[in-house]
């Protein structure tokens, strides 16, 4: 790849076809092309609407609960020796994730454009979980595709799902994981087109969800900012932040990126480690498309797409959004990545030390805490996104620590 | 913006050119045939595809496996994965067809697909080996006229068709672009869907093509749903060519063994509902054309 010049704004993103740099893009059959373009133009007639926004605060104040605590994580601070750690608890919100801010702003969309049918994909099923929850609250019917493994691993969320009124169809196809659920959401959208709306968990697939669920999810940083400011009075040192598709990263990461003293951290997960199985598609993978956009992706020789591994079903995704591609090959943000075992390590320490069940995948930020902390001075100010409680991770932990429940 | 590919392009599209006059001449609508490359295995996939022009096959199009074809139904995301299990790739597809095209030179032969194997395989490279290969015509099905300058001019410049599908969301607003650097023929995807699950309304195909020759003069020919002779001959009523793929890709899978391997019957049975199809076409008399 031919070095790039540093843009003036990392914030300008993307241009009018979708693109960041080369990656983006709208990738898909003709058949749901006109769908992608009608949500555009909805989208930007949303943006424009005070009477939307309004909507979309007075909901994430009174429903989700917004805004979320920025909490000085004062007993892991003193266990790393190191930087002062903040964690931005996202995991407090209504459905116990950051996917319920992106799911708002889609619901409300939906409804402006007449839809009334909403399909989703998941993996860990917070997604699922979220938009089973808005659905419920505004009367929408609701269909979630889930890989039939993650169904396995995941049965608090699907029958919380199931408990909300959404149909959970179990994705039996291919690998039977997130990319699989992602498939199975096209193919019906491509089938259903007149009266669905996809909404997408993450910031993938065609323009303009990169864009758009990026901007649901800007509430992360834009809060953090403001509640750095009051707790300290100038902006955090550091961002750390786990990566699947990347949506509760891009949120925290994005109102930060042209304060260029910030350093950023993103944590893809490394499953069993680099060299086996992973999820980890920046660090191991390069450049192609799949699910309507181009951006890095495990594939073999052939462009076939590769089995992802990852002891969170939420991370485990041979593909991330195409902004982080981006801003990875730019250079502004420090992509890293934990393995299965760190993130399990991680998840027992944050437990005990402050008393937080942390999500398997902000766990693995957790993990790279341990290693970024310790090494920063006693000034040095660093937020870790908590994007998800850890309740809908118990059996399989337990499981995992041998435990029968 | 869309960029429009050269007046003075090379568009080699003489076999379809050739093979759609044929057709007229005859005064009966095209069949063309999908059946997946290395499916269930690359000898027999090249054996298939060899059989399907005597059978009545006018036009064939050979499969390129992805391992998430999200436009498509069961039948062929199977085959697709039976042929990766085969070690199929895009070098050894381009190989068949080099195989096919020493025995048949006049048979227009199209590849469908996904464009991650060909981005990886690289455009510049693919482009000249698939038209050393014999390739006639490419259709990517998640390449809308948005992503033009990926893969459709250069193949253009490269003297390939890139043959675009119309569905019944392309509105009249949107045709234009959608056939502005379309080639060889124009392919309606007859219903809303994946394929190989509903059968459309025969009755709206007619119309519908009418609606798309407003605004080309190239051939369109109709997919999706035709699973017999009987559903062949309907559509051959308002159009140029018909397209079958999921049925003869259920043919195929009907005889393999509990292994999916082929067994002596697999070539027949795509041939024998090809001769079916084929029937079928030429039951319709469709007037030549002036």
């Amino acid at each position: 790849m031919t070095a790039q010049a540093h843009p003036n704004s990392f914030r300008t993103g993307p241009d009018e076809r979708g693109h960041f740099g080369t990656f983006g893009g709208r990738f898909v059959a003709e058949t749901l092309m006109p769908l992608i373009l009608e949500l555009e133009k909805a989208y930007n007639d949303a943006k424009a609407d005070p009477a939307f926004h309004a909507e979309m605060r007075s909901m994430m104040t009174h429903y989700i609960g917004r805004p979320s605590p920025l909490y000085f994580a004062e007993r892991m601070t003193e266990h790393f020796g190191g930087a002062k750690i903040y964690f931005k608890r996202e995991e407090l919100n209504h459905t116990g994730a950051h996917k319920v801010n992106n799911v708002l702003g889609q619901i409300l969309l939906a409804r402006r454009m007449g839809k009334k049918r909403i399909i989703a994909e998941t993996g860990a099923g917070q997604h699922g979980v979220a938009t089973a929850t808005l659905c419920a609250r505004y009367g929408l019917e609701c269909i979630v595709y889930m890989g039939a493994v993650d169904v396995e691993r995941q049965k608090p969320n699907v029958f919380r799902m199931n408990m909300l009124g959404a149909k959970v169809v179990a994705v039996e196809s291919g690998t039977r994981t997130l990319k699989d659920a992602m498939n199975e959401a096209l193919r019906d959208w491509v089938t259903n087109v007149a009266d669905t709306f996809y909404c997408i968990g993450t910031v993938a697939g065609p323009h303009p969800y990169p864009a758009m669920v990026r901007d649901f999810q800007c509430v992360i940083g834009e809060e953090t900012r403001e509640q750095m400011m009051q707790a300290e009075g100038r902006l955090p040192d550091s961002l750390v932040a786990c990566i699947g598709g990347g949506s509760n990263a891009m949120g925290l990461f994005h109102p930060f990126l042209d304060d260029r003293n910030v350093e950023i951290y993103g944590v893809e997960a490394a499953g069993h480690g680099l060299d086996k199985l992973h999820a980890a598609s920046l660090t191991g993978g390069r450049p192609g498309v799949l699910h309507g956009n181009r951006t890095y992706l495990l594939m073999n020789h052939d462009g076939q797409i590769e089995d992802a591994h990852s002891i969170s079903a939420g991370l485990d995704y041979p593909g991330i959004g195409p902004e982080h591609s981006w801003l990875h090959e730019m250079g502004r943000v420090t992509y890293i990545s934990a393995t299965d075992q760190e993130a399990l390590d991680a998840f027992q320490l944050c437990s005990r030390l402050e008393g937080i069940l942390p999500a398997l995948e902000p766990a693995h930020a957790l993990a790279k805490v341990a290693e970024l902390a310790p090494a920063k001075p006693k000034d040095h100010l660093m937020v870790v996104n908590i994007s998800g409680r850890g309740d809908k991770d118990i059996p399989q932990i337990a499981e995992i620590l041998g435990t029968r429940l | 913006m869309l960029k429009t590919a050269p007046m003075t392009n090379r568009i080699d599209t003489n076999r379809i050119e050739a093979r759609f006059q044929k057709c007229r001449q005859e005064g009966r609508a095209a069949l063309v045939t999908y059946v997946m490359a290395g499916d269930p295995d690359p000898e027999t996939s090249l054996d298939v595809l060899k059989s399907l022009p005597g059978a009545g096959a006018d036009i064939v199009e050979f499969g390129l496996p992805f391992t998430d074809p999200m436009a498509d139904g069961p039948a062929i995301q199977a085959a697709g994965l039976r042929a990766l299990k085969q070690g199929q790739d895009l070098a050894g597809t381009l190989a068949l067809i080099r195989r096919f095209r020493d025995e048949d030179a006049s048979t227009p032969v199209i590849l469908m697909g996904y464009f991650n194997p060909i981005f990886i395989y690289g455009v510049e490279r693919f482009l000249v080996d698939a038209k050393a290969a014999g390739v006639d015509g490419l259709i990517v099905v998640d390449l809308p006229p948005e992503e033009d300058d990926e893969l459709c001019l250069p193949a253009l410049q490269a003297g390939l068709a890139f043959i675009r599908l119309a569905t019944p969301t392309t509105d009249d607003k949107r045709l234009p672009a959608v056939l502005e650097n379309t080639a060889g023929f124009v392919y309606y995807v007859s219903i809303t869907g994946i394929t190989g699950m509903a059968t459309p309304d025969f009755g709206k195909v007619s119309t519908a093509v009418e609606r798309i020759k407003r605004h080309t003069p190239l051939p369109v020919v109709v997919g999706f749903g035709v699973k017999s002779g009987a559903h062949a001959a309907s559509v051959a009523q308002g159009a140029d060519g018909v397209v079958v793929g999921s049925a003869l890709i259920d043919a195929l899978k009907g005889t393999l063994d509990e292994n999916d391997r082929a067994t002596s019957r697999t070539v027949e049975a795509v041939t024998t509902l090809v001769k079916d199809l084929a029937a079928g076409v030429r039951s319709v008399s469709k007037k030549a054309a002036a």
